[in-house]
């Protein structure tokens, strides 16, 4: 691998007194798609939070060891700004969650909130590109003042998206994106996370292996709060190394 | 480990159970060929080549059961292999039964023509390429790898005896060239013997893969150097 995007040494999580993830490295490639998978409880969106400090949020959340992004602390004293940070890192949710707003105005949510670019022209140029590489434009581009909760699912969901890129972030987190998403709905959203992955690093978490298989380049297994096997989705799919990764894929674990 | 889904499993049996009966039918036509050859037994050979047709059923029914379960349960990792290890293997065994009904057919030829004496080392040369087919269907139920990898040695004493029997042959027809219809088939029944043996080494190859995920990379070297019987081999 080249110079990852994101590192983790030695991650740990608790929450009060449970660990949630134990010891964790792994390197997040630069215009990658890399894939979290394992069963329920296993520690994947925990690890997913870490990479933006989402978990900042849980009171009784703990994390130690390091994570970077370009070479720079996310944690600790010297650490970004966790709301440069997310600007940096942008999140996608399991269910979609448009802002009671104008389509227009979800997207430009983020820009406004960092003063990114002026009202205007400049502003409508942004929502145009967002809604155009999230692949609603064509969609939504002569509704735009009417509510993003009044899309479908499936458009909420590239909404989502859309909100997400239209501050240029660098890295996407997304925990199960398509999990709510009907086939279709979630085929565009694939097509999408491939298409993005271009100018965008990408962490997916998922439940659905296949889904694992069809949009990301490594795929990093957990189980019980560690990460089992990390390597090549192509490699992960057709010869996994580990037997509790063969388990777990193939649908035997139990 | 069992798969959480009982009916997978059922599935993939259903497919080992296919790939199974067809190795042992083709065993048994290759098996019978050898005795139609020796007995000089017109009456079987035509058994043989009437049930090859019931090889290509069993190939049928695991190429159908392939593709329900690439459909079904778009399997991976050894799963995976398993399934696609199957459909490939089909077509060898296939391959093999098809050669037997060959021999079989050829012996039908040779039965209406005075016997010739090289008939003794075709036979051995057919047992060993039976003892190939046994042990290959053997190592793929039994899911070893290091017994599939040994066939390519048994495979390598194969092709040194079709080598030496074709050398054999040929001096037989110099000798009487009223032997030459009935040597001529016996090179194509030796050919196929020896065929059947690469088709076995495939086969072996495959349960490799499919036992560890890895492909056999190494080159075998092939030592049937009967292509070039009668004149120096081309350098390169």
């Amino acid at each position: 691998m080249s110079d990852p995007k994101m590192t983790a040494r030695s991650l740990a999580v608790h929450y009060g007194d449970k660990l949630a993830l134990k010891e964790v490295d792994l390197d997040i490639a630069a215009n990658q798609v890399t894939a979290l998978i394992g069963p329920s409880g296993c520690g994947k969106s925990t690890f997913l939070r870490c990479l933006n400090r989402m978990n900042d949020t849980i009171d009784t959340c703990r994390v130690s060891g390091q994570v970077t992004l370009d070479d720079e602390p996310v944690y600790g004293p010297d650490g970004i700004d966790p709301v440069l940070l997310r600007a940096r890192v942008g999140m996608v949710f399991q269910r979609p969650n448009p802002f009671p707003k104008s389509i227009y105005d979800n997207v430009a949510f983020g820009p406004r909130l960092h003063g990114l670019v002026a009202e205007g022209d400049e502003m409508d140029a942004v929502i145009q590109r967002s809604l155009e590489r999230a692949g609603l434009w064509a969609e939504v581009h002569d509704r735009l003042a009417e509510r993003g909760t009044g899309l479908s699912g499936g458009q909420q969901q590239r909404l989502c998206i859309a909100r997400a890129i239209a501050v240029e972030p660098e890295v996407i987190l997304m925990d199960e994106p398509c999990s709510a998403l009907d086939p279709i709905a979630t085929a565009k959203v694939e097509e999408l996370i491939d298409e993005l992955r271009d100018s965008f690093t990408i962490v997916i978490v998922t439940h659905s292996m296949q889904q694992a298989a069809r949009v990301s380049q490594f795929t990093a297994f957990f189980h019980l709060g560690k990460i089992i096997e990390v390597g090549a989705t192509e490699q992960i799919f057709t010869a996994p190394a580990n037997d509790l990764t063969q388990g777990y894929i193939t649908g035997r674990f139990g | 480990m069992p798969h959480i889904v009982k009916s997978y499993d059922i599935e993939l049996g259903r497919l080992e159970d296919g790939i199974a009966r067809m190795g042992g039918l083709a065993e048994s036509q290759l098996a019978s060929a050898l005795d139609a050859l020796e007995s000089r037994d017109s009456e079987l050979a035509g058994r043989i080549m009437r049930s090859d047709a019931e090889v290509d059923s069993c190939e049928a029914f695991v190429n159908e059961q392939t593709i329900k379960v690439l459909a079904l349960r778009a399997p991976v990792a050894d799963d995976l292999r398993t399934v696609v290890g199957a459909l490939k293997i089909a077509g060898e065994i296939e391959r093999i039964a098809d050669l037997a009904a060959n021999a079989a057919k050829r012996s039908l030829v040779l039965n209406q023509l005075p016997p010739v004496a090289p008939m003794r080392s075709l036979v051995r040369l057919g047992r060993l390429a039976l003892a190939m087919v046994k042990e290959v269907l053997d190592a793929y139920l039994g899911h070893d790898a290091e017994r599939a990898l040994a066939l390519r040695d048994r495979d390598q004493e194969l092709d040194d005896v079709y080598s030496a029997l074709f050398r054999e042959i040929l001096t037989y027809m110099m000798e009487d060239p009223r032997t030459i219809t009935p040597c001529t088939h016996l090179m194509f029944i030796a050919k196929n013997f020896e065929r059947i043996g690469d088709h076995a080494t495939n086969v072996a190859e495959l349960t490799h893969f499919r036992v560890t995920g890895k492909a056999v990379t190494e080159q075998r070297t092939k030592k049937d150097v009967s292509s070039f019987i009668g004149a120096e081999p081309p350098t390169d």
